[in-house]
């Protein structure tokens, strides 16, 4: 339960490198978490093969979602398209060096969601795309 | 008479849980559903050792058993809240069905385009929503009243929407978040100035005040068992007989039918008109030893008790630096206490308290546009009821103090 706060997710969340918005971009998308209002809208850019060049994360939530996002911005960077399309739960706790209740999960997943539905260019996030 | 806390204490077996080893349970979420006596899981687990059978119609012993237990709990039920009769407490599964109830079968058969409806702004999405999806397929109107900056009905906007008469008025008798006990007596009477009806959500206000429906003078109240010491599944709406009567079926099928032919029914009389198929019967037992046990307590030794710690909670996190509480003072409010720390999400307040067995809730508390009108996404809530100490308030505290150092 410590291992939820961990130092590095306190620090991702109070100082995070890649909060902001990209104008213009490749790919944004949004969405929230009905549970608890949190959102999150993840930007790309992509270069002609389709390499991330550069992802910026915003919205306002809690500790974990905002942590959780701020990790997978720094992940994606330099990672084709098709790579991101294949990330799933695990990747995400992997990062994040922790693991999770089914609530608090929802949180940690939020940006993977919404990336995915942003990769796949898809009218809305569905919880499939990260189990 | 001030209640033996200690007492009551030991009625509650959960508050002796371990959360994990060493760490027993301070439970700060009545709000969302309050825990059940002994008396009350007893006499649940007796009606199935001993009584389980269908109600109605049978002529058998547990038939009747079942019948006469299920019946009298619905007599409990209607004295606790003064119903004049018990023909006007129909079963529910909870304050959301009663509310979807009125909406379905008075609200269809009584409004037309245009006719306006008017709700507040502190509603729980249970008494929003079912206003919509009519507003949705009939075109009437919502229109709200609001709320001031300290957590009260601003009356004011009340009284000028009534100019526009309104065919019904909707609103919470004491709010889920805020905690504030609206003046419910004379919002009715305001009401019924202009001719509308009146419903009373009173999911909050039953389990924490002495409510009394007669003398509110109110049409319809909705209330649910889970958040008084009773059950989940079962919940109730008080109605006028002479509303009632005139209003077409809710659900059909077994139990509210008098007589049934091929291509028509007659439906059966109160309170049964409006209950299809088998209910909850032992919930509704459960209902009813709920009522025995708060009714035994007195209501008004329940919610002096509640007035105490609340004060003293207020006072205490008022003093904790970075804490925001929402709405209005202690005595103004039941035992409610939502506030943001700064710098740190509910979600996460949450969380933390829950390493110290603290179990407070976080998020919009099913009432997403209240919190939009204060501009926050989320809020953390402790909530109080007649088996909390201001020792507990102390765990707040201090688990509030560690959260703060985690984020310092």
């Amino acid at each position: 339960m410590d291992d939820l706060y961990r130092e590095v997710i306190i620090e991702h969340y109070k100082n995070p490198s890649y909060r902001g918005k990209l104008d213009p971009h490749d790919i944004s998308f949004a969405d929230n978490n009905p549970l608890c209002g949190d959102h999150i809208q993840v930007d790309l850019r992509v270069d002609t093969n389709n390499v991330v060049t550069e992802a910026r994360f915003d919205g306002h939530g809690c500790a974990i979602s905002q942590a959780s996002a701020d990790l997978l911005m720094e992940f994606v960077i330099g990672k084709p398209l098709d790579e991101l399309k294949k990330l799933n739960k695990q990747d995400i706790l992997d990062m994040l060096g922790i693991d999770l209740g089914p609530v608090r999960l929802k949180c940690a997943l939020l940006s993977l969601k919404v990336l995915k539905a942003g990769v796949y260019g898809l009218g809305e996030a569905s919880d499939e795309l990260v189990e | 008479m001030s209640l033996n806390i200690k007492e009551i204490r030991k009625d509650f077996p959960i508050l002796e849980r371990e959360t994990r080893p060493g760490v027993r349970v301070t439970y700060l979420d009545s709000t969302a559903t309050s825990q059940k006596p002994v008396q009350v899981i007893e006499a649940m687990n007796d009606y199935y050792r001993h009584s389980n059978a269908n109600i109605h119609r049978g002529v058998h012993t547990l038939a009747e058993e079942a019948t006469s237990m299920y019946e009298g709990a619905r007599e409990k039920i209607a004295k606790f809240v003064n119903a004049s009769s018990s023909r006007e407490i129909i079963y529910t599964r909870n304050t959301t069905e009663s509310i979807n109830l009125v909406a379905y079968s008075w609200a269809r058969a009584n409004l037309k385009a245009g006719d306006l409806v008017i709700l507040t702004e502190m509603e729980h999405h249970s008494n929003l929503v079912p206003w919509q999806m009519l507003q949705a397929e009939r075109s009437i109107e919502l229109d709200f009243i609001s709320v001031t900056e300290d957590g009260l009905l601003d009356l004011e906007t009340y009284k000028s929407l009534l100019s526009r008469r309104p065919k019904l008025v909707s609103f919470t008798h004491m709010s889920n978040v805020l905690g504030t006990i609206n003046p419910a007596a004379e919002i009715i009477r305001l009401g019924h100035e202009v001719g509308a009806i009146v419903l009373v959500d009173g999911a909050q206000s039953v389990p924490h005040l002495s409510v009394d429906v007669q003398a509110l003078d109110a049409d319809f109240y909705a209330f649910s068992a889970h958040k008084m010491c009773g059950p989940t599944g079962i919940g109730a709406l008080y109605g006028k007989s002479a509303l009632l009567e005139a209003m077409p079926p809710f659900l059909g099928g077994g139990d509210m039918i008098k007589e049934v032919k091929l291509r028509s029914f007659r439906a059966n009389s109160l309170p049964h008109k409006f209950e299809a198929g088998t209910p909850a019967i032992a919930e509704a037992i459960g209902f009813g030893a709920a009522v025995d046990y708060l009714s035994a307590l007195g209501m008004d030794n329940v919610a002096a008790h509640e007035h105490e710690i609340t004060e003293y909670a207020l006072e205490r996190l008022e003093e904790i630096p970075g804490v925001k509480l929402f709405g209005p003072s202690a005595d103004k409010k039941g035992g409610v206490a939502a506030f943001t720390l700064e710098g740190v999400h509910p979600h996460d307040v949450a969380q933390i308290l829950d390493r110290d067995g603290i179990a407070v809730r976080a998020g919009h508390h099913c009432a997403q546009p209240l919190h939009e009108k204060f501009g926050i996404p989320a809020t953390s809530r402790a909530s109080f009821y007649l088996y909390n100490t201001k020792e507990e308030v102390d765990l707040l505290v201090n688990g509030l103090y560690k959260v703060k150092e985690m984020f310092g």
